[in-house]
């Protein structure tokens, strides 16, 4: 089914939402974010993602609606191209190459075939806004060679740079001066402010410019938090400004809405503010937007913002200021403790997100389902305060239970941890906190784990401690005359000659756990907790630990600081094989039996993949990164894959992911780009992108059809759906762009004989050959999907479909899948 | 070395500081611009007008003492030279700017005066009333004449403006603004004024202000911090701007209507431009540039010159900010000044007793210094062996201001003047009691006095009345007898405001407000010479003892030497004139104020400003604008070679707060009087509280 190709390591969404500025669509209906090499085209009303543009091969660093094609998006890249796209298709129109890194694009609507582009020629930080002149071709790909140079040593952000006046002039910012070219008089005005040497001012550096749609009135933003406003600046000498003061912390983004009669502003504070008639004391705010405002964008339509903010997220306001729709992404900007984990029910992938926070981030829609509260108490930023930090977390009895803990050390001896322990609930669909315990132990916590072994009905947790202790955690019952409860204890404490406990690892039937304490490894029976064996190999302290799965679970793996990877055999109780290899991360795949190693080396990282029963690597992959990489996680296919290279089997059943110190998620991959992304998002429209619950469907689009057959049954009703529905040649028409479609005298007969009622649905397949085949092409994206859709409903709805089945038509048919696909367990809750 | 005498001196003086209650600093009240000669006139809340002059450095050139019935609430020029004040005794006030005198009080019968404005021609002026009347005044040449009232308000009238065409005026009263036709008398259009302030209803809005622009729009400054523009021709709001979250109490329109200026209740001065939208289109707005915040109190009033806005308020300063783009060249001009202090001198000190004679609106303290056995090194506080006395609190009868007062250097006779008398005191010392005796018949020209000076020797006391003459009285135990009148020189009658007598009692020196300084000969009683006219009025005079020469500081920081006997300037001033003054001298902020000399040192000059002491050594060189004039300390490890090399003639101390006062009492001792900021601060009531982030 997939052709084999070379396994390749390859970026895997989480890209910067945040990189550059978002645009909006002329009708508001969109918004565009750059995401890595990736335009993403979201709906502004459901947030969902419609579209991926791609085609860049670099990081995107600017987009821009054409002005004149408001249905058409210019995007420039570092790989030198820019690129104009029809986003309603998702179609790449053109590529105009330039040759040059470009880190910034303007349009403007005088200008009509030309662009303006931020580009660094000679120096390293030496930045140009020059002005590229687009040829027109009816080729593919143009060559655009024709610069003329605009302004020199520029800031490189396209914060700082902004036209006014209907391009009338440009207005670029950098450290304590405002340039203005005017390109009519082709003259630049500067206008300086006193420096950093005047204690004073000692903070008053240019951030970020905007300028006003109708007046001559320029807008910046500035380090101490004051926003500046110059009028009358094509006069060296009369110029004046105004200032406006509320920030306390530099002004990131500036943003004048459509008409010119408020400012917005934000900064460090996540409070967007909006100035009305640019006056000081006519100030309305929208606070607690979560995170560092970035970016601020207003739509050409005028009705909604949107700031993008630290976090990777996008928040759409209304021009009343009231978010509407947050588009967010994998959180990166703190440190990752906890490392990378996989939550048995959703399959997200789980880690360090927000401060004090667990997030959830769905690695096939490449977007954050959701966040976990951890630590629960307000974040206050405010650099030099010691934060407390959620640094452990694990995921228990199939996704039931989640261990976390958290600490904050302000001195040496002053250690405050917590922990907590989240039972699922599966009402609220969400972790409920069921028990906090404080100081578990007297000092860091090095490792937590679940036991996750079947026979165990019991969830026990062990905790692994640097005070030289590993706890035994049992799930029991805190019933009272009040209510029923359930709670965790500690049931047994162990110690081994006062050694730290470093890692702690229990078997795959949970019958052994394994507590390494520094060079040593303990092993203990889980019923007794009696000490069964210890090894040891005096070759540094035990870094990682685990046990080998399947048909290698009578190994235990131990990689040491010393770069020696052991396998000991629990049942000869000897060094089975050792190596030499510096590991950094050791990862078990939980569907077979290989174990993903990644070493260290002077030039980059290696992965290793291998079976602890042979000392020989299945599979090796030099240079997998040239950072290093932290931390990595195996994630279950929901389909396997079927790699007949034996070098690729390690792939079939499970992805592997990682994260490396500049927090870029990687994975591997043998697909080309284009092919990896799911196809399901290509062709979704926004008005199908709509969640479909059942009330979708008989409020929605169901609707007229309930008019036109009142009296008929439910049993037939289904059957009558297809009818106005899936007819291909309606679909057709309504879902294919304007400019394809043939002429509409053409198209007349085959709508309206499609509009009358046949008795045979094949009747209208049969007018046309080729929709037929995108049909079946479609079929087959959906019978995949279905494979693992049946698999999570609920029963009684199938039943119903499955009777149906055999005496419907293709189109039919599709209809009822998208029905049953449809998520009847709130029916459960009512 | 030479220096060294002298600030051992300083330390000892200040080890003797005086401490005395304060009395209540005094705001400015109203400001008025006079564009024509470049003058500005200011009132403060006692009743006091000061004359600025813009030209001369912002020199204070003139005033007129206040009267404690007489709080002015407006104050305006009219046809160039004239000024006029109106208050809420309800008189509308003319000043002498020659004699220094009121010329005349008018009631209005209105009730008290709120506010005035003389119409565009310069012939009419309103004067806005308590009892709602707007009445309309014809100014004639000596005197003005009401002409008729305006349709009488509900509310007191507090702001008035002319229309530029004088066809019609705005006037801001409570709640409301009036437009009133100046032909018929009657409103054309009564606008109101939201009360609501950030949302909550005051009380009233009073309209601070009111400025009628050509165009037809009219400006309102009022109570809930707005400023408003108003079509006048419709009697709509057609733009407001909430710039405080206090009162807006003052306006000022430059003369060609492209920029106006507002104070506000918090101290702030907010700058209004008229900017054209874009640069292509004809349209233009106006648009709030630039605050400033010289002030900690209210801004009760601001004026507008081509160049600066001008602003004063409760907090005592004056202060010209320059517009940087109206500004040509840099010079003086184009630097914020402050003008806090009075330009002239309210100390006098008796040096053979040691006594300090303290100057107030309304009384005279007279104190003994301190003194101190102790010794040490230079900058040491030494311990007082003797504190100072307060020795006597005298106070005037009735409501006038002390326009003038002035000790003998013996210490036995003290002599003050208010606008309608003069006082002579004779103070008897036995032991520690100390009488005061009152020195009764006073001549009848003897009535008003704007300088006294006694002369060395303390037997005569030379008198300057404001009609221009100069009397000459021969002091006696208990009594006096009145020797010589110097007339003024034919034609004139400007006052003289400054005296400067010599210690061997020959001549008299004695300077008016502009024309140059005369030297009377005292023996033989009549005119010896005119030292050739300045452009630059005369701050301070001083006759030195031996060789006779007068030194002369000008409010451009020149100073000149001139020998009285020889009758021309001496060899050393035509050298510094010929070189030029440092650039640093020449852009100090305030005048020189006192002049004297050391007994033993005829090289040295000693002058002080407010901020600084200096003793100029003619025998030292020059310095030129490369070396630098405010010299620290020079470091003692250094060789006596480079000290010398890098001497120069001015030596300047500017430890000193603001400095009031500065004499030389004997070789040794130096008194200084300071008077520092933040206890004038310390007097005001508390500004307006503001939220302040992070705190």
């Amino acid at each position: 089914m997939v052709e084999e190709e070379s396994v390749r390591v390859v970026r895997c969404g989480g890209s910067e939402l945040n990189f550059r500025r978002a645009v909006f669509s002329a009708d508001s209906k969109y918004i565009f974010c750059v995401s890595g090499d990736f335009v993403k085209v979201h709906s502004t009303a459901t947030e969902e993602c419609v579209h991926i543009l791609q085609g860049h091969r670099n990081l995107v660093t600017g987009i821009q609606l054409n002005p004149n094609n408001h249905l058409q998006l210019y995007s420039c890249s570092f790989d030198g191209t820019v690129k104009l796209w029809d986003y309603v298709d998702g179609i790449l129109i053109k590529t105009f190459v330039v040759g040059l890194k470009l880190h910034a694009l303007f349009t403007l609507p005088s200008a009509e075939d030309s662009v303006f582009v931020i580009i660094n020629k000679e120096k390293p930080d030496v930045f140009q806004l020059v002005s590229v002149k687009l040829p027109k071709s009816s080729s593919q790909e143009i060559e655009a060679k024709e610069l003329s140079f605009v302004l020199d040593y520029i800031n490189q952000s396209p914060k700082c740079i902004a036209f006014g006046n209907e391009g009338e002039y440009v207005a670029a910012v950098r450290d304590f001066y405002l340039s203005v070219y005017f390109f009519k008089k082709k003259t630049t005005s500067r206008f300086t402010l006193s420096s950093s040497r005047n204690k004073k001012h000692a903070k008053n550096n240019f951030t970020c410019v905007a300028c006003h749609p109708k007046e001559d009135c320029i807008a910046t933003g500035h380090k101490d938090g004051k926003i500046r406003l110059w009028r009358n600046f094509d006069d060296d000498k009369k110029y004046t400004y105004t200032c406006l003061h509320w920030h306390h912390d530099m002004v990131m983004d500036l943003a004048f809405s459509v008409t010119g009669t408020s400012l917005l502003s934000g900064g460090r504070e996540s409070v967007l503010v909006e100035w009305r008639d640019a006056t000081e004391k006519n100030k309305e705010f929208l606070p607690r937007l979560g995170a560092t405002i970035e970016h601020i964008s207003v739509s050409p339509a005028g009705d909604l913002f949107c700031t993008s903010h630290s976090d990777n997220k996008i928040i759409v306001i209304h021009r009343n200021l009231e978010a509407s729709a947050v588009i967010q992404g994998l959180v990166k900007d703190s440190n990752i403790f906890t490392g990378l984990m996989v939550d048995p029910r959703t399959k997200a992938l789980v880690l360090n997100g927000k401060p004090g926070h667990l997030q959830f981030y769905s690695l096939q829609h490449d977007k954050q389902l959701y966040n976990l509260d951890i630590i629960q108490q307000e974040y206050i930023n405010d650099s030099g305060l010691i934060q407390i930090e959620l640094t452990k977390a694990a995921f228990g009895c199939y996704g039931n239970w989640l261990a976390t803990v958290e600490q904050r050390q302000e001195k040496e001896t002053e250690l405050e941890l917590q922990m907590k322990l989240w039972m699922y609930n599966k009402k609220t669909q969400g972790f409920v906190l069921n028990t906090k315990v404080n100081m578990p132990h007297e000092d860091h916590i090095t490792a937590l784990c679940f036991c996750n072994a079947e026979k165990f009905e019991n969830p026990t947790l062990v905790t692994s401690s640097k005070d030289g202790h590993f706890k035994v955690w049992i799930l029991t019952d805190d019933s009272d005359i009040y209510k029923k409860a359930v709670g965790w204890t500690c049931d047994f404490v162990g110690s081994y000659h006062k050694y730290q406990a470093t890692n702690c690892c229990f078997s795959e039937d949970g019958s052994l756990l394994a507590v390494s304490f520094e060079e040593i490894v303990t092993i203990w029976d889980s019923e007794t907790w009696e000490l069964k064996c210890t090894f040891c190999q005096r070759a540094g302290k035990i870094r990682h630990l685990c046990f080998g799965r399947l048909t290698c679970s009578k190994y235990l793996l131990g990689a040491t600081e010393n770069g020696i990877l052991c396998c000991w055999n629990l049942l000869s109780c000897a060094l089975e094989w050792s190596a030499k290899l510096n590991v950094r991360v050791m990862e078990p795949d939980p569907n077979s039996e290989n174990i993903a190693a990644i070493s260290r080396s002077s030039v980059g990282s290696d992965l290793f993949v291998f079976k602890p029963s042979e000392p020989r690597p299945l599979y090796i992959q030099k240079n997998i990164s040239r950072e290093e990489v932290q931390w990595g996680v195996f994630v279950p296919r929901d389909v396997p894959e079927s790699f007949t290279s034996e070098a690729y089997q390690w792939l079939n059943r499970s992805q592997f992911y990682f994260l490396t110190k500049s927090q870029t998620l990687l994975t591997f991959s043998t697909k080309s780009p284009e092919e990896k992304l799911t196809p399901t998002s290509k062709q979704l429209l926004a008005e199908e992108s709509l969640p479909t619950t059942p009330f979708y469907f008989i409020l929605g689009k169901h609707r007229e059809q309930q008019d036109e057959k009142i009296n008929e049954a439910f049993e037939s009703e289904l059957v009558q759906l297809p009818l106005t529905e899936n007819i291909p040649a309606i679909s057709e028409l309504l879902h294919t762009p304007a400019h394809v479609l043939p002429s509409a005298s053409f198209l007349c007969s085959k709508f309206v004989s499609s509009l009358l009622l046949s008795k045979e649905t094949k009747s209208s397949e049969e007018i046309s050959e080729d929709v037929d085949m995108e049909e079946g092409k479609e079929s087959d994206d959906s019978d995949e999907e279905n494979d693992f859709t049946e698999k999570i409903q609920d029963t009684n709805n199938t039943d119903l479909g499955e009777d149906l089945l055999h005496q419907l038509s293709k189109s039919e048919e599709k209809e009822l899948r998208k029905f049953r696909k449809v998520d009847y367990s709130w029916i459960t809750v009512l | 070395a030479s220096t060294s005498g002298a600030e051992h001196a300083s330390a000892r003086a200040r080890g003797a500081a005086v401490e005395r209650d304060e009395p209540p600093a005094i705001g400015i009240r109203c400001v008025a611009y006079n564009n024509q000669s470049n003058r500005l006139a200011v009132s403060r809340t006692d009743g006091t007008v000061e004359i600025y002059n813009l030209s001369a450095n912002y020199f204070q050139e003139k005033f007129f003492p206040g009267h404690e019935s007489r709080a002015t609430e407006a104050l305006c020029w009219a046809k160039g030279q004239r000024l006029f004040s109106a208050g809420l005794n309800g008189e509308i006030i003319e000043y002498d700017l020659q004699a220094l005198n009121i010329k005349y009080a008018v009631d209005a019968f209105g009730g008290p005066i709120w506010s005035m404005a003389v119409s565009p021609c310069g012939s009419q002026l309103l004067v806005g009333c308590e009892d709602g009347s707007v009445k309309l005044f014809q100014i004639t040449p000596d005197k003005i004449q009401f002409e008729r009232n305006f349709d009488r308000q509900k509310s007191r009238i507090l702001s008035l403006s002319w229309h530029p065409s004088g066809t019609h005026i705005a006037a801001g009263s409570i709640d409301y603004i009036s437009v009133f036709a100046v032909k018929s008398g009657s409103a054309v259009h009564k606008m109101l004024v939201d009360r609501q302030y950030m949302g909550v209803s005051k009380r009233k809005c009073i309209i601070w202000g009111v400025a009628f622009l050509s165009d037809g729009t009219i400006i309102s400054v009022d109570s809930a911090g707005k400023v408003q523009f108003w079509d006048s021709a419709t009697g709509t709001l057609v733009k407001n701007h909430l710039i405080a979250n206090a009162d807006v109490q003052s306006i000022a329109v430059s003369d060609q209507e492209d920029s106006f200026v507002v104070g506000t209740a918090e101290g702030t001065v907010f700058h209004f431009q008229l900017v054209s939208v874009t640069s292509n289109s004809s349209e233009k707005q106006w648009v709030r540039t630039k605050p400033f915040q010289h002030h900690t109190h209210d801004v009760r009033a601001v004026a507008h010159s081509p160049t600066a806005l001008i602003s004063g308020g409760t907090d005592t300063h004056l202060v010209i900010r320059p517009l940087m783009e109206k500004v040509e060249v840099k010079n003086y001009d184009a630097a914020l000044r402050k003008i806090t202090f009075p330009h002239r001198r309210l100390i006098s000190c008796s040096k053979k007793r040691h006594l300090l004679l303290f100057q107030f609106a309304h009384h005279l303290e007279l104190w003994r210094l301190g003194s101190t056995v102790a010794t040490g090194k230079n900058g040491d506080t030494l311990p007082l062996s003797k504190d100072a006395d307060h020795l006597l609190h005298l106070k005037t009868k009735g409501p006038e201001n002390i326009i003038c007062s002035c000790i003998s250097p013996c210490g036995s006779w003290i002599a003050y003047s208010t606008t309608s008398r003069f006082f002579l005191y004779r103070l008897n010392y036995e032991h520690d009691n100390i009488s005061l005796q009152r020195v009764s018949k006073m001549p009848a020209f003897l009535r008003s006095a704007l300088q006294i000076l006694f002369s060395e020797d303390s037997t005569k006391l030379f008198v300057a009345s404001n009609q221009g003459s100069l009397h000459t009285i021969r002091l006696l135990e208990g009594s006096f007898k009145h020797l010589h009148t110097f007339q003024p020189q034919s034609g004139t009658v400007e006052s003289m405001c400054l005296l400067a007598v010599s210690p061997d009692g020959n001549w008299l020196a004695a300077s008016g407000t502009s024309a140059g300084v005369h030297v009377y000969n005292i023996k033989h009683l009549k005119l010896h010479c005119t030292v050739p006219a300045y452009n630059f009025p005369v701050t301070a005079l001083a006759i030195a003892p031996n060789t006779n020469n007068l030194v002369i500081a000008h409010s451009d920081q020149q100073v000149f030497e001139y020998s009285i006997p020889d009758k021309q300037y001496t060899e050393w001033s035509r050298t510094i004139q010929k070189q030029g003054f440092h650039y640093l001298w020449l852009q100090r902020d305030t005048p020189i104020t006192h002049i004297s000399f050391h007994p033993k040192r005829p090289m040295h000059i000693l002058l002080h400003d407010a901020y600084m002491f200096c003793i100029i050594d003619k025998s030292l060189p020059l310095p030129n604008d490369k070396t630098l004039l405010y010299n620290p300390l020079p470091p003692t490890n250094e060789s006596d070679v480079i000290r010398r090399r890098t001497a120069h003639a001015f030596k300047i101390s500017k430890i000193y707060k603001p400095l009031l006062f500065m004499d030389l009492l004997d070789e040794r001792t130096l008194v200084a009087v300071e008077r520092p900021l933040d206890d004038i601060i310390a007097q005001l009531p508390p500004p307006i509280k503001k939220k302040k982030f992070g705190t």
